[in-house]
């Protein structure tokens, strides 16, 4: 979660500064829903993720140096410079691609999920979306595809209470996106986004499910984006102290952060040492981003076939 | 003797072949099955024309029916291929590309360039195309153009069984996203075709017939129409060459331009409408490629810039003819004399 949390915070300043080219959304304040969901996976177990990427790729495992060099568009980046924020795959660690087109996840985890189960070997697939994505076509004929072969595969909505700039309050048309896992046949819970615990709970639930053979299930977090949908955004539709509060009562870091020193021998300093690690190593990774070279202009024309 | 085959059991026999030959190949599609889940028989239909009938009773799961949720169903095929299968999607017509375009041209298309070469996407996606079934607007379109716009995907468009077959195995062994183009009006055609395996390599013309007058390219059925136009232009000395490009994503450029080197004249023969379509295309590659050997300019017979109409009567009138080719190939020949 910290690393996240480091990893967005960063990129926030330094786009600020004029170092990070395009589009790009950060993931902020919704650590717990990545973490919380990607500990219960495996490494041959598969996720597809959106546009607000960076969070789900760092907690399945994609290298933070790389990524922090694709963001930056360098030829040593996760996708050597040719995906960008919106695009960072590793399909070695199971990260099917952070996606552009919002609702382009959830067909591609059925496919996946496809694929576990006619190989047999006991790996699933999860597909993360927002709000947005719940209402597009593809995310709901997915869940009906899902539930209809029967595949072992999680949806999770992370309902952060914006599509863009349109509240999800007003353009989703129930309370819960949950509720609508019933019109697919499937569980669905909604939960709050901010528990880390509960996060990991609700989708251990689910993973079991999928694994064993009993079919797909949606999990709604809701939770907030500290930031806005995208750097630059001015943030307009959000009212004038929300997210200080959000940040100063809903910190999902800071209820994690005092659960586990209550409740368990892990100190506050243990957390600050781990802290000064991340520091480290996202410092290393933005010094290294800034230090890299473009990718060479023969690289124009590669990796568009594999053969043609 | 050569053995002779429909059209579609040419691309029944390709997609039996490989499925028996590779366990990663799978079948996906609205009705390749036909009777899940319902109290009748199962491979009541096997594909809406036949075409996949009698997989079901060989390869089981492997062949499986989907809801109509295209965008779903080809998504999952785009999917299912990034970790590991080699399905063979069918989106039932062509037409229906609208609700599912997303995860072909922004996801099949772009995972490999985007991911940085890390990508492998080895989807067929097979579907139906073409005028002449009265099937009106939305059931006849030719749109392979659209797909061969976009890099990324490998596009097909056999004319005859031979190349439906050896297109289709290489369709599947190849790692790279395939557009698979079938006319519908041709699955009842007949044609030699061998029993055992063998693939045709993508991006290279065939050259149905030799001629040194005119050169015609034509793309699927029009290649049946332009050889029927080049018999009768034939009884008055016409000589056509006809060359079938079989794939328009990659293109045999340099069969096409050393045709046009021969004969100095080029007629263009596409069943799609007529802007922005592999006709304009093909006369641009000639136009800056081969402008020296042109002696005349380049024709090109089309549909109309018209949805396809319903009505027989007008839908007749809308298919590009063989007495259209025939006309546009003596139009090239008098031009100058």
């Amino acid at each position: 979660m910290k690393t996240i949390r480091e990893f967005e915070e960063r990129v926030h300043v330094e786009f600020a500064k004029g170092g990070i080219p395009g589009f790009v959304h950060l993931y902020a304040g919704e650590e717990a829903s990545a973490t919380g969901v990607c500990m219960n996976l495996e490494e041959d177990d598969y996720i597809a993720s959106n546009h607000r990427g960076h969070g789900h790729c760092i907690a399945k495992g994609v290298e933070v140096t790389g990524m922090m060099s694709e963001i930056y568009g360098k030829g040593s980046g996760t996708c050597h410079g040719k995906g960008g924020s919106m695009h960072i795959a590793d399909l070695d660690v199971g990260m099917m691609g952070a996606n552009g087109i919002v609702g382009g996840g959830p067909p591609l985890v059925c496919g996946a999920g496809l694929t576990a189960k006619l190989r047999g070997k006991g790996n699933i697939a999860l597909a993360f979306f927002g709000d947005g994505a719940s209402n597009q076509g593809t995310t709901l004929e997915s869940m009906n595809l899902a539930s209809v072969w029967k595949l072992p595969v999680v949806f999770v909505a992370e309902n952060n209470g914006y599509a863009e700039a349109t509240a999800s309050s007003w353009s989703v048309s129930c309370k819960d996106i949950s509720t609508r896992a019933a019109g697919f046949g499937m569980p669905g819970t909604t939960i709050d986004g901010h528990d880390f615990f509960a996060v990991h709970e609700a989708t251990r639930a689910a993973v079991e499910r999928a694994r064993s053979g009993g079919g797909p299930s949606l999990i709604e977090c809701k939770l907030d984006r500290f930031f806005g949908h995208f750097e630059g955004d001015n943030q307009k539709y959000r009212e004038p102290n929300e997210v200080k509060t959000i940040r100063e009562e809903s910190d999902c870091i800071k209820r994690f952060s005092n659960t586990i020193t209550n409740d368990t021998e892990i100190t506050v300093s243990d957390l600050a040492t781990i802290d000064g690690e991340v520091q480290i190593l996202i410092d290393d990774a933005v010094d290294k981003a800034i230090a890299g070279a473009d990718p060479e202009p023969e690289k124009l024309l590669t990796d568009v076939y594999i053969r043609y | 003797m050569a053995r002779k085959i429909l059209y579609q059991d040419a691309i029944n026999e390709a997609l039996d072949q490989e499925m028996a030959r590779d366990d990663s190949v799978i079948v996906m599609g609205e009705d390749v099955v036909g009777g899940t889940g319902a109290g009748g028989e199962m491979d009541a239909w096997g594909g809406v024309l036949g075409v996949t009938k009698g997989l079901y009773g060989k390869y089981g799961d492997r062949i499986m029916d989907s809801p109509i949720s295209e965008s779903a169903l080809v998504g999952a095929a785009v999917g299912a291929a990034a970790t590991g299968m080699r399905p063979v999607c069918e989106l039932m017509f062509i037409d229906f590309m609208g609700v599912c375009f997303d995860q072909i041209y922004n996801q099949a298309a772009k995972f490999r360039y985007m991911f940085g070469g890390k990508a492998t996407t080895p989807v067929v996606i097979r579907t139906m195309y073409g005028a002449g079934f009265r099937a009106a607007a939305q059931h006849s379109q030719c749109l392979y153009n659209i797909f061969t716009h976009v890099p990324g995907l490998k596009v097909v468009m056999p004319s005859s069984p031979y190349d439906a077959k050896g297109l289709l195995i290489q369709a599947i062994r190849d790692d790279d996203p395939v557009i698979f183009c079938e006319h519908k009006a041709l699955y009842a055609t007949e044609g030699d075709v061998p029993e055992e395996s063998y693939a045709i390599p993508f991006g290279e013309a065939n050259i149905v017939r030799e001629g040194d007058d005119v050169t015609i390219v034509a793309l699927g059925r029009m290649v049946r129409f332009a050889t029927k136009a080049a018999e009768a232009l034939a009884a008055d000395g016409i000589n056509c060459e006809i060359v079938d490009p079989r794939t328009s994503s990659p293109f045999d450029e340099d069969t096409v331009l050393e045709s046009v080197e021969t004969t100095g004249r080029l007629v263009v023969v596409d069943e799609s409408n007529p802007r922005c379509s592999m006709a304009t295309d093909i006369s641009s590659l000639v136009s800056q490629k081969g402008f020296g050997f042109l002696q005349a300019p380049i024709e090109m017979v089309t549909a109309p810039h018209t949805p396809v109409p319903f009505s027989g009567a007008l839908e007749d009138l809308y298919i590009p003819s063989p007495d259209k080719i025939e006309a546009a190939v003596r139009k090239t020949v008098a031009y100058g004399n």
